[in-house]
């Protein structure tokens, strides 16, 4: 199995993730991340999905996809130079002895502090997920206690490079 | 104009061209209802459950070619024709199903008789609709027919709550539909036809291999014209019997499990399968991994999702079956030397013909033969599932589409019988035939009242053998015939011919073979619903049969 990165066009109406959902559920495929909202136009919206999957279950995923009567296009950005983004918000544990490693961490990532509390500070990350996973790996030393992680977005890239 | 969301649902199917509706009513559909008070146009039939409404409908489709159209009230109502409406999903029936649903503001509340039927019949339907706003109404239901009639045609629901029937709102019906996202692919690729037409030019053993598709694009013309022009054998699915003459030359009948041998051995040898609106069924393939080892394949269907679902394709073309069919025989340009192939297969013909005993016992195939020629072939042919189904297809000839109605992707018992009386609605010149088993004939039942107070004259024959057959065969062959709760003892209860009479039907029992054809004149001649009740050999197999998972060669009762 690998991860592919779907981006679907739908109509933005009650019920159509719904439908999306459904016809994953019913054929026991996953879907990895989910990432919905409104588009440039406010009656379409994008789902940006990374779903497990062969070559053979993703083209019957497309062609479903296609199928939903609310569906309006299928994009397949595994195979096209896109650049993806994920946002992750992570706590992660200090104390007077960590606090400045975890800071000389975060400073040679480009990450940002949020917040600070007394036992705790809650660290942002935003990049692709090569980078989100690195940084978590980071960290993950001094004690990680929450992920909050978005779904992958991801865009088609006008030039190559 | 004013009107009220009943009265713009009605007049919206009016617009439509519905002439009959088949529903029951209940609380969340009264308004509907009232508004339909002394109409006379659509008619409207009263069934005895709502499952009878959907199957009826479908079978109304499937025999006329138009969108059939039931209705039901919110929850228990809706729920009931779920059946129905998966029947006619798999099958890609046009239809619209249209359920009442509890007041907008109590949605999700738990009200009295609601259930979430956009929910449940999410996966069941092509498309589904709740209306929340009575100006809505009108364009949704330009949409639903739309959507159910074009493509890969199915059933659409429209989820109507009871105060959108009582709101008022100016009434428009829109002459036109525009779904942005919805654009089914009509015409085929021209470069993939020229590729069909090059691999059939060049092929030596070439099968065409038809379903359903075929007759909903009305292109059973077509299809002749392609295989008699240029000597193709053809073999049909359950769903593509009609599609091309049985009685022609080089019909091979139909294939898969309970298909004719040279049907079978005719695509394990061929060079060259060109599969028509079929979907390559786990039943007509057997074993995926041994299907038609030698043959190169082309696919011609209207659904992009059933090209290379379950057999890889080597040349698919997406499109009307009917427009591509067209589009072949205008491109192909010299025959393919068939001779060869042809003379095979008739030697396998002569092998393993499609046979049974022949003595004195009563026997379900013969019937069927009996049933063949009292109609002269000219009857519709409606089944309900299992052995009686298959029997239908094997020893009814049928020469035209929509003249076999059989539920065949999902297989619901309770089928035929509703469905014989939606086809005779739509038909009504037309002998129509449900052919039952004594299982699947009680599951639906209660519609004797139906065919008999509207005057729907079908005529029923019970392949009666006391067992659920089919099950039972299983349980024979392969679970060392410990018939496990498939015994129905319909011998002894109910007794059908007196059911029949209660109702005010026509009951005939025959428990002698030659009593067969006298029994069946008499049905066909009576001008009422009938019951022939055949008791026939109780352990009647339906032969020759593939193994489930093995390839469809390998046949019991095929070629040794």
């Amino acid at each position: 199995m690998e991860k592919f990165t779907l981006s679907v066009l739908v109509e933005n109406k009650f019920g159509v993730l719904a439908r999306i959902a459904g016809l994953f559920s019913a054929r026991g495929f996953n879907i990895n991340s989910l990432a919905v909202a409104e588009t440039e136009d406010p009656s379409v919206s994008r789902i940006i999905m990374v779903v497990d999957a062969n070559e053979k279950i993703l083209e019957q995923i497309k062609k479903q996809l296609n199928k939903l009567i609310d569906v309006i296009k299928v994009i397949d950005l595994t195979e096209k130079d896109c650049i993806d983004r994920e946002l992750v918000l992570v706590r992660v544990k200090i104390d007077a002895k960590t606090r400045d490693k975890v800071m000389q961490v975060v400073d040679s990532l480009d990450a940002k502090v949020l917040d600070m509390g007394k036992g705790s500070i809650i660290i942002e990350e935003m990049g692709d997920v090569k980078k989100i996973n690195a940084t978590l790996e980071l960290l993950r030393p001094f004690g990680i206690t929450e992920i909050v992680r978005t779904g992958r977005i991801a865009i088609q890239a006008d030039n190559k490079g | 104009m004013k009107k009220n969301g009943a009265q713009i649902a009605l007049e919206s199917l009016r617009r439509e061209g519905v002439k009959v509706i088949f529903g029951y009513p209940g609380g969340s559909v009264l308004p509907f209802f009232d508004a339909m008070y002394e109409m006379k146009e659509p008619r409207f039939i009263l069934t005895r459950h709502e499952q009878g409404a959907a199957h009826a409908a479908d079978g109304y489709a499937r025999a006329t070619g138009e969108v059939g159209v039931c209705i039901a009230t919110s929850g228990p109502g809706a729920t009931n024709l779920v059946t129905g409406i998966a029947t006619a999903y798999m099958d890609s029936v046009p239809m619209v199903a249209i359920t009442g649903q509890v007041k907008t503001f109590l949605i999700g509340n738990d009200a009295f008789q609601e259930a979430d039927v956009t929910g449940i019949t999410r996966p069941i339907t092509k498309h589904n609709f709740l209306v929340k706003d009575v100006k809505e109404l009108a364009q949704t239901i330009k949409e639903a027919f739309h959507i159910a009639r074009t493509g890969r045609p199915g059933p659409v629901v429209i989820d109507l709550p009871v105060d959108v029937q009582m709101a008022s709102c100016d009434f428009h019906y829109p002459k036109e539909v525009n779904i942005r996202s919805y654009k089914p692919t009509f015409e085929s690729h021209k470069g993939q036809i020229k590729r069909i037409a090059k691999a059939i030019e060049k092929s030596e053993k070439p099968v065409l291999y038809v379903g359903g598709g075929v007759i909903i694009s009305g292109a059973s013309r077509e299809l002749t014209e392609l295989a008699k022009k240029y000597h193709i054998p053809v073999t049909t699915t359950l769903l593509g019997m009609g599609a091309f003459p049985d009685t022609d030359e080089l019909s091979l009948g139909m294939l898969g499990m309970h298909g004719t041998v040279y049907a079978n051995h005719a695509i394990q040898e061929s060079d060259l399968i060109i599969a028509v609106g079929a979907r390559f069924d786990d039943r007509v393939t057997g074993k995926l991994d041994e299907f038609a080892p030698h043959a190169k394949i082309a696919h011609i269907d209207i659904d992009p999702s059933s090209v290379s679902k379950n057999v890889t394709v080597d040349i698919p073309c997406i499109g009307d079956a009917k427009h591509a069919l067209h589009g072949l025989i205008s491109t192909l340009k010299k025959k393919p030397n068939t001779e060869k192939w042809l003379n095979k297969i008739n030697e396998w013909k002569k092998k393993a013909p499609m046979k049974y005993k022949d003595d004195n016992k009563l026997r379900p195939q013969y019937v069927l033969e009996e049933i063949y020629k009292a109609t002269k072939g000219n009857a519709i042919i409606t089944t309900e599932v299992g052995q009686n189904q298959m029997w239908a297809a094997q020893y009814y000839k049928y020469t035209k589409p929509r003249t076999f109605l059989s539920s065949g992707g999902l297989g619901t018992m309770g089928y035929g019988f509703p469905a014989a009386i939606g086809a005779k609605v739509g038909r009504p010149d037309k002998i129509v035939f449900d052919i039952a088993g004594d299982g699947s004939i009680q599951m639906n039942i209660q519609e004797l009242a139906t065919a008999v107070l509207e005057k729907i004259h079908v005529k029923i024959a019970v392949l009666n053998n006391c067992y659920l057959g089919m099950v039972r065969q299983w349980q024979e062959l392969f679970y060392e015939k410990r018939y496990s709760h498939t015994y129905l003892n319909t011998c002894n209860c109910p007794d059908l011919v007196k059911l029949a009479e209660s109702y005010g039907a026509c009951g005939i029992r025959v428990t002698k073979k030659k009593d067969v054809r006298k029994a069946i004149e008499k049905a066909i001649k009576v001008k009422n619903t009938v019951i022939i009740d055949f008791a026939v050999e109780k352990e009647e197999n339906v032969m020759p049969m593939v193994p489930a998972g093995q390839a469809i060669n390998r046949m019991i009762g095929g070629m040794a």
